[in-house]
């Protein structure tokens, strides 16, 4: 479990990057967290700085869309989902449990 | 009802298209035409990670398993004929609806071909140039443009000692103004790499081999490598005599018709009209790739267009991420609105009297995304 923030430090449509062995992006997508691998395909871009629309998050560099329930992305240059990860809010903080390397989906 | 549809093209435009015919609905057959053997691939990398060495060919791969369409490789159109695609190796291939992606190939120079001189556009031009970036190399890149800038940072990081000539007073002075023209110069500076601006090159000097660049002002500069990026030119030659109309790419309106009914043209060989901009404009960029797609196929299979995108491109210089989205003329006038030119990490607003027109950043991806999506909250909508 990796400690994120403080929930106030996360608002709406608001994303957070953490930097985990991998970096994740945390997002606050109209109340519900969520937590995916913050780098779009060729580790050129983060997706923390990416705009949320939704449960989408677009890649700030490409303008094609990650899910951010299923990691799936919506166009090129993406080919595979990133992986997503479980977020814990407790006592007013936000944490996330990281998923294995290989969970992402097929 | 259309039974069977032609791309012409299979880059990330011809790519994205065939992919919007599925996802719009089209359940007949999709010819994927392309002239490389390759597989789609993305090219961005080409001119920085993937001449450095640091992504492979499969990193660069854009198609997947999910591709449903009938790949024609290494093949060449030859001639259109209503909507039938013919190609060099004399196949016709019926169609009742055609896409033309063909994009663009790059300029060259004078004295072209000689041997260590090279233009960047598909992946084969990569790898042999990769070859020569080596380390203390004296490289001249002609162009100061986004191909000629990225090649001469990659160089510089790979230890070759580089120097770009640009003919116009500053780098991407066209697209970004001489203002911000005048900070991108700054980066090459800031790296070691010698600018020369406002000068023109006469000549390439070598016989069997470049040695070195002779300038418009008379002064040569030794090269054991030169790289030209000096523009594109979109590859539509091959539609003469088929009607399509031509003007510096298939003139198309904004949903991508061209003047023949059942033809539609988008990417790098489309002069394509732009609402945002006002006028036809050849974007040779990635995001319109992929955006137009969307436009193209809902064209061919009268659907309802979806909204057009603001022009969008980005450009990696020495670690810096330049972006920029809308259309700036000359007159327009610029303003620092955050952060710092001489950090090299600020959003300029590019102004026609009072209305925003275009946004450049320099590594400020989340403000940058912000104003963008302001630029496009003022797109006038079609009628």
């Amino acid at each position: 479990m990796i400690a994120v923030c403080a929930l106030q430090d996360l608002p709406p449509g608001e994303a957070i990057r953490v930097d985990a062995d991998v970096p994740i992006a945390v997002f606050n997508a109209d109340g519900t967290f969520y937590a995916i691998d913050d780098t779009c395909t060729h580790q050129d871009a983060s997706l923390a700085d990416g705009w949320l629309e939704g449960c989408q998050v677009e890649c700030p560099l490409h303008a094609s869309c990650f899910d951010l329930r299923t990691g799936r992305p919506s166009g090129p240059p993406a080919k595979v989902p990133v992986r997503t990860h479980e977020v814990v809010v407790h006592d007013g903080h936000i944490y996330v449990q990281v998923a294995a390397r290989e969970s992402a989906l097929a | 009802m259309r039974s069977a549809i032609t791309v012409v093209g299979a880059s990330l435009a011809g790519l994205s298209a065939a992919r919007a015919l599925r996802a719009q609905g089209f359940e007949g057959r999709v010819l994927l035409v392309g002239d490389e053997p390759h597989r789609p691939y993305d090219r961005p990398p080409l001119s920085k990670d993937f001449l450095a060495g640091k992504v492979s060919l499969d990193d660069l791969e854009l198609s997947t398993s999910d591709d449903d369409f009938d790949w024609q490789l290494g093949e060449r159109a030859v001639a259109l004929d209503g909507q039938d695609v013919l190609l060099a190796s004399g196949e016709r291939l019926a169609s009742d609806g055609v896409v033309l992606a063909t994009g663009a190939r790059a300029r060259r120079l004078p004295g072209m071909p000689l041997p260590g001189v090279h233009t960047l556009r598909g992946l084969d031009d990569a790898l042999v140039l990769r070859e020569e970036l080596v380390a203390g190399a004296r490289l001249v890149v002609v162009g100061a443009g986004f191909i000629g800038a990225e090649v001469a940072s990659t160089a510089r990081g790979l230890g070759l000692e580089v120097t770009v000539v640009e003919a116009l007073s500053a780098p991407l002075a066209g697209p970004l103004g001489d203002e911000m023209g005048a900070v991108c110069a700054g980066l090459h500076q800031d790296h070691g790499v010698r600018l020369l601006t406002g000068v023109g090159v006469a000549a390439l000097v070598g016989e069997d081999r470049v040695r070195a660049v002779r300038l418009a002002d008379g002064r040569e500069l030794p090269a054991d490598v030169v790289v030209a990026g000096v523009g594109a030119v979109p590859c539509v030659k091959w539609l003469e005599g088929s009607g399509v109309r031509v003007d510096r790419g298939v003139v198309t309106d904004a949903r991508c018709a061209t003047n023949v009914p059942g033809v539609v043209a988008l990417g790098d060989c489309a002069s394509s009209y732009n609402n945002f901009a006002g006028q036809a404009m050849r974007l040779e960029h990635w995001t319109n790739a992929v955006q137009q797609a969307q436009v193209a196929a809902a064209t061919l299979l009268d659907k309802e267009v979806p909204a057009r995108a603001v022009p969008y491109f980005w450009s990696d210089q020495y670690g810096v991420r330049l972006q920029f989205a809308g259309h700036r003329r000359d007159g327009d006038r610029v303003t620092i609105v955050d952060g710092d030119t001489a950090a090299r990490r600020f959003v300029a607003v590019y102004r026609r009297g009072d209305r925003p027109v275009a946004v450049l950043a320099m590594n400020q991806p989340k403000l940058f995304g912000r104003r963008r999506r302001e630029l496009a909250a003022a797109v006038p909508q079609p009628a």
